[in-house]
């Protein structure tokens, strides 16, 4: 069932403000297929605020007004449903949010919404999804307890699988490891890296290490604006621009 | 200078105290008027058992009321059945009629729009918990019960007035404690849900009512307490006959609207206004289970989130 059909986003000359603040200064940033691209820069910078335009996430906030092209593939998001926008865009969040409901349920939430499906099917998105996220064996024998049962580190593997269980092709996530401990993250990092094979993979964090150990792409926001963006290797060793230096050398941030 | 500071200690010394003993009062004294008030509706509401000799088993299940006579084995007629029925009657139908519209706009206060919400709507609904019961009563009486009478034929008095009435006066209750039940969801639940692709209905049905479910019921058991032990209203259009109600809409008495009635009416020591006060002692002790479900529900709703 993972189709495997990864779709590049781009966003062109994107402008965004909440009221009167202009809190994302023209943006243009391409994020290809199969490739994870890193969002960092300091608190306040707009890159999380980027992460919500690209699933709309943004429609719900009273007072945010977007301008500009944000692109799936070839098309502009405005014209697809934001509905199945986020069932093609899947988000996970900074904190762990499991519902308060049953593993299995968490998993085939998504999918329950969008009609009756036979429940040999739901079991085997159940298994694949939890597999992928390696959680099946940590968790087989108790699908029935509840998902906040879990520790942190789990728990995010649960949202991880529970957007994956739609099956998207761009998966964001907004500082997935920030409330995880080193092992917990480690394994989310990992599993980043893995599923890029097959899907776009955008990542918001605050951890420059993370960035430079999994994203091929990097793009550094500073007061709403991308500072600079290229690939990761090449923006960490030589990066172009002053302030990109100083933050990652830790000058400020 | 050990002893300058002991000096200055001791007048501080004794304010303390003398604040731990005004307030150690107040707590002592509404301790005590609880106890002596449960101890008094207690020890009267049993004199109709142990000094009146009547069965506890007769009163609970009988179902005629005529405490100023004595059937054939002479024994007070005292069967408080009617009103027990009749009060959980109105009790439970106006809590299904006030129920999904203090949802209704619980969700559209919460969900749809918050800011008409807190307000307008809130205050509204604050305003009418101002509202006198004997106002209720009144427009009961003028509104209510000529409708019921005009379809369902009839004096009109009966449960579904009376639990009409109800209704309107639990709304506030039910509708404010369901806003803060639905607001304490947290918003990581509806993120998750939106970054689903679902809906907002989807969204509440799945994610935030059973979410608040817990918060939801105590609200409507709030509600229920303050319906079982409304007396004025509810006298004023339930019909006030002690009869085992065969109808919604023909006359009916609850517990509250008998002892309303009856208490003036009857000197202290009869059975009359011994069989009263155990009519109180049985609103009493269903009050105290009301507040025992509510402690139990808050106990096992509390670790969420």
């Amino acid at each position: 069932m993972m189709a495997g059909h990864s779709t590049s986003m781009g966003v062109e000359d994107v402008n965004l403000y909440y009221g009167d603040f202009h809190a994302l200064k023209d943006i243009t940033l391409d994020m290809p297929a199969n490739q994870i691209t890193a969002l960092i820069g300091p608190s306040g910078c707009g890159k999380s605020t980027l992460l919500r335009c690209l699933d709309r996430m943004n429609d719900r906030v009273q007072g945010c007004r977007v301008e500009g092209r944000i692109t799936l593939g070839d098309e502009d998001i405005k014209d697809i449903d934001p509905y199945d926008l986020r069932r093609r865009v899947g988000m996970v969040f900074q904190h762990p949010n499991p519902f308060p409901l049953t593993i299995y349920e968490n998993v085939v939430y998504g999918l329950r919404r969008q009609g009756r499906r036979p429940k040999s099917e739901l079991d085997g998105v159940v298994e694949s999804t939890l597999r992928r996220v390696g959680l099946w064996d940590e968790v087989k024998d108790k699908l029935k307890a509840s998902g906040l049962s879990l520790s942190g580190g789990q728990q995010q593997r649960l949202c991880i699988a529970r957007a994956l269980a739609v099956d998207p092709e761009v998966l964001l996530m907004d500082e997935p490891t920030s409330a995880l401990d080193p092992i917990s993250t480690s394994l989310v990092e990992e599993l980043a890296s893995e599923l890029a094979h097959d899907h776009t993979v955008v990542i918001v964090t605050h951890n420059m290490q993370q960035a430079a150990r999994i994203s091929n792409q990097t793009a550094f926001f500073y007061l709403g604006e991308l500072v600079e963006v290229g690939p990761t290797a090449e923006l960490f060793v030589r990066p172009k621009k002053k302030q990109t230096e100083d933050y990652l050398t830790g000058r400020f941030g | 200078m050990a002893k300058g500071e002991e000096k200055a200690l001791r007048p501080k010394r004794a304010i303390e105290r003398r604040g731990l003993a005004i307030t150690g009062a107040c707590v002592l004294l509404v301790a005590v008027l609880v106890l002596t008030l449960i101890f008094m509706v207690a020890s009267r509401g049993l004199a109709t058992f142990t000094t009146d000799g009547t069965p506890f088993a007769s009163f609970m299940t009988g179902t005629t009321w005529n405490p100023h006579q004595n059937d054939a084995n002479g024994i007070p007629l005292v069967g408080a059945l009617p009103m027990i029925a009749g009060s959980f009657s109105v009790t439970l139908l106006s809590c299904l009629i006030a129920l999904p519209f203090a949802l209704g706009s619980a969700i559209f206060v919460v969900e749809v729009n918050p800011t008409f919400g807190t307000r307008v709507f809130q205050p509204l609904t604050e305003l009418l918990v101002g509202i006198p019961s004997v106002v209720f009563g009144l427009v009961g009486l003028r509104i209510i019960v000529p409708w019921t009478r005009s379809w369902a034929g009839g004096t009109g008095y009966g449960i579904l007035s009376g639990s009409i009435v109800l209704a309107f006066m639990i709304l506030p209750t039910v509708t404010s404690l369901s806003i803060d039940a639905i607001r304490a969801v947290p918003q990581s639940y509806r993120d998750g849900s939106y970054g689903l692709g679902c809906t907002r209905w989807q969204t509440i049905a799945h994610v935030v009512l059973p979410s608040a479910s817990s918060g939801i019921l105590t609200a409507v058991i709030l509600g229920m307490t303050r319906a079982f032990g409304e007396a004025l209203a509810v006298q004023m259009v339930v019909g006030n006959a002690a009869q085992i109600p065969t109808s919604l809409t023909t006359p009916a008495a609850t517990l509250t609207s008998v002892i309303t009635t009856s208490m003036g009416n009857e000197a202290m020591g009869t059975v009359y206004n011994d069989v009263l006060w155990s009519l109180a002692l049985v609103l009493l002790i269903m009050s105290l289970v009301f507040i025992l479900i509510i402690h139990i529900i808050g106990r096992k709703g509390a670790p969420r989130g």
